[in-house]
């Protein structure tokens, strides 16, 4: 449907076959070839899967808006990029007080700041990318109604502004291992797996908030209540409870194998590959999904928001 | 050669009111998004709700290279053909095949972010119009120097006025190079010597060979611009043709006037028992009824009408008004054979001639009279009888010269300059020759 001709067609050359202005040449060289597109409007084209041709062409676009949300996120604020490592570590400390001093729970082989820290990394910037992306779309409104591009773009740069605030908390991560003395090991090479497994999950889950959130303005308020109970009946400021009956049930949770795979990966700890291979799956299932709803719900953006 | 946008069927139907209630409850949506992948093929329609199509049968094709203006009323559809060409949103019938990359002005300053830098929005909002960041290096400072906000590229744009933000939005959107230009009257933006500069731009991305579809209200700058124009009605074509004859219908039918009107039955014409009007008609040199005419060509206003009472002095008599209702000039018939003549009983055909170069652009409606001098009296005075459109040329040899943009003043006539040309103040120069004598 949308393919795109090397070839200068013959109405452009009907004179010279050599470019004969620099206007030709430019056409010539345009590096995305987007002046030889043939596009058919029909109703119901694209039903399925992503159009990877045309995604590729708004890359730009991506990095844009991305660049956009970041640039614009700290203006006008007192502490700027600070903003991205107080999250984590004032819920840290706040744990760090609640729950190891006062509730006395158990944080495995490492202190508890650190543990819980470990969590909180990826968590913060899950929450986050879920709860911009769900909100981008209607807060890009104006953008859906007025211009043509994949608006899967929108949530996706939302989560990618997101990795710049996870990059900071990381260093800090560092600083705290270093501060506690956690060595390097080979596991610590995982982590990367467990970063691509956060921001599959958070661009799954930010693509159907933000494609519900067009057509029901409820998940913008529903978005922080489930956002707090995922972080509950996740293992962020608990471990995972050990020979427990309901075990599983904690597979079920995509962020608890997140969550126990950056814990094993920096604390030298045994990989639950159950818990990892479910999770895996799941996050797998849920972009899949996401794809695939966003796609059909995308089509009616611009007549219902 | 293959049509550039090709329209066949298209049809946009839109379902009327409130949507949250056409949708259902949320608890509804999330049971459906659940069983969507078993419903990919059966939408469910809701048949009970009020429909309304926005289009419908719509067939058109541009050629490449075609500078094509949509005109009708508000309601008529025109934006709804826009979004679907632009491909915001997704037509209920038909199709649109769009040989080209096209690029659409709806709004200008689309993803503009107040707090960004004027230097920032532009490699934005040139990312969201569809531009490679190396085009927009390219274009920056030809940019810049278009929107005229050198001094202030890099401060936020929520501190320009909103003339800088609009000329800086505009700017972004003229150096687009698309095969295909969308355009909605964006020529309502900024002061009039910027409005100007826009339709020269304008007409340069024509004369590049670009296809340009322009919506607009904008009547002269339709005929101007576009050499064909597509009427829409109620959502459907109603006229494709030369653009002064579709913006000539288009006037004319709020009117209820065209370039001519004959009363068949004479007892029902404007008149009395002395004088009674029989017909009314916009002819050209050659004799044609036309409702266009080049600005640079006489045009004659006919009127010819019954003497029913034989004696009297009757003056023939036309009133002459533009689009905004202006009365531009008012004529008498001063012809020596029948002036301070009694006039016998028949049918006489009076002819005014207006010169070319004379009339401005735009439409003009043409009211008839006949009336007696001494006393004053009026035997009939019809207003808006016959309308005709004026053409204005952009071939160099008009009153605008080589001039493209709007040009005021409700005559439009060329005048003759003379120049006096010498090196030196002509009057120093004498003084110093007188000296040296």
């Amino acid at each position: 449907m949308d393919h795109q001709n090397i070839v200068v067609r013959p109405e452009t050359t009907n004179t010279l076959q050599v470019p004969s202005s620099p206007e030709q040449l430019e056409d010539i060289e345009d590096p995305l070839g987007r002046s030889y597109d043939s596009v058919v409007i029909e109703p119901g084209r694209k039903s399925f899967g992503f159009n990877l041709n045309e995604l590729w062409r708004y890359r730009e676009l991506l990095y844009f808006l991305t660049w956009r949300d970041i640039k614009v996120r700290y203006k006008q604020t007192l502490l700027g990029a600070t903003w991205a490592v107080m999250q984590p570590l004032l819920l840290m400390a706040i744990f760090t007080l609640v729950f190891a001093r006062l509730g006395g729970i158990k944080s495995e082989k490492v202190p508890y700041p650190i543990f819980v820290y470990a969590a909180l990394l990826p968590w913060t910037f899950f929450a986050n990318a879920v709860t911009n992306s769900g909100n981008s779309l209607v807060g890009s409104t104006n953008l859906i109604t007025k211009v043509y591009f994949p608006r899967v773009i929108i949530p996706a740069a939302a989560v990618a502004a997101g990795l710049v605030d996870f990059s900071i908390a990381f260093i800090l991560l560092i600083i705290l291992m270093i501060y506690y003395h956690v060595g390097l090991h080979a596991g610590m090479l995982l982590l990367p797996v467990f970063i691509v497994m956060t921001i599959m999950l958070a661009l799954g889950i930010g693509m159907l908030m933000s494609a519900l959130n067009v057509k029901y303005r409820d998940v913008r308020h529903a978005l922080p209540f489930l956002m707090q109970i995922w972080m509950f009946s996740s293992p962020v400021m608990y471990p995972m409870p050990v020979g427990w009956r309901f075990h599983w049930l904690f597979a079920l949770n995509p962020m608890a194998g997140i969550i126990e795979g950056f814990r094993s990966a920096l604390f030298e700890k045994a990989f639950d590959w159950f818990t990892l291979g479910t999770s895996a799956v799941i996050i797998l299932l849920i972009l899949i999904y996401a794809v695939f709803s966003f796609n059909r719900m995308e089509k009616s953006f611009a007549d219902i928001i | 050669m293959k049509p550039i946008i090709q329209v066949e069927n298209l049809g946009k139907r839109y379902r009327i009111g409130a949507p949250q209630a056409a949708y259902g409850t949320l608890r509804d949506t999330l049971a459906d998004i659940a069983r969507a992948p078993l419903r990919l093929l059966s939408r469910n329609g809701q048949a009970d709700k009020p429909l309304i199509w926005a289009l419908r049968d719509v067939n058109f094709e541009i050629a490449k290279g075609e500078v094509v203006g949509m005109i009708g009323r508000n309601g008529a559809g025109k934006s709804t053909l826009l979004k679907l060409l632009s491909r915001i949103t997704e037509p209920t019938t038909g199709r649109i095949e769009l040989n080209g990359r096209i690029a659409s002005l709806l709004e200008v300053g689309t993803g503009f972010h107040p707090e960004l830098t004027g230097r920032e929005n532009i490699y934005l909002n040139g990312a969201i119009l569809g531009m490679a960041r190396q085009e927009i290096n390219r274009k920056f400072d030809e940019i810049v120097a278009f929107a005229e906000v050198e001094k202030f590229i890099d401060t936020p744009v929520k501190h320009y006025s909103s003339g800088m933000y609009l000329r800086l939005a505009f700017a972004v959107a003229a150096h687009l190079e698309p095969e295909i230009l969308l355009v909605d009257e964006v020529l309502a933006v900024g002061d009039g010597r910027f409005q100007r500069k826009c339709l020269d731009k304008m007409q340069d991305v024509g004369k590049q060979g670009r296809t340009v579809f322009f919506v607009s209200h904008n009547m002269d700058a339709i005929t101007r611009l576009c050499p064909r124009a597509i009427l829409l009605h109620d959502g459907q074509v109603f006229r494709d043709g030369p653009s002064h004859e579709v913006v000539n219908s288009y006037l004319s039918s709020g009117l209820g006037t065209t370039a001519v009107k004959e009363w068949t039955d004479p007892t029902h014409a404007p008149g009395n028992d002395i004088v009674r009007l029989r017909s009314a008609r916009i002819i050209t040199e050659t004799g044609e009824i036309s409702g266009a005419i080049d600005i640079r060509r006489p045009v004659g206003v006919e009127m010819k009408f019954e003497v029913l009472t034989a004696g009297h002095l009757l003056v023939p008599n036309l009133h002459f008004n533009n689009g905004e209702g202006v009365c531009i000039f008012h004529l008498q018939d001063l012809d020596p054979t029948w002036r301070r003549r009694p006039r016998p009983c028949g049918i006489y055909t009076s002819t005014a001639w207006i010169p070319g170069n004379f009339l401005s652009e735009g439409s003009v409606t043409v009211g008839f009279a006949v009336s007696t001098v001494d006393p004053v009296t009026v035997h009939f005075f019809e207003r808006h009888v016959v309308a005709f459109q004026v053409i204005d040329s952009l071939e160099g040899d008009a009153a605008r010269g080589d001039y493209a943009g709007p040009y005021p003043g409700a005559v439009r006539p060329i005048m003759n300059w003379t120049t006096e040309y010498s090196l030196k103040d002509s009057t120093d120069l004498e003084v110093s020759n007188i000296a040296g004598y």
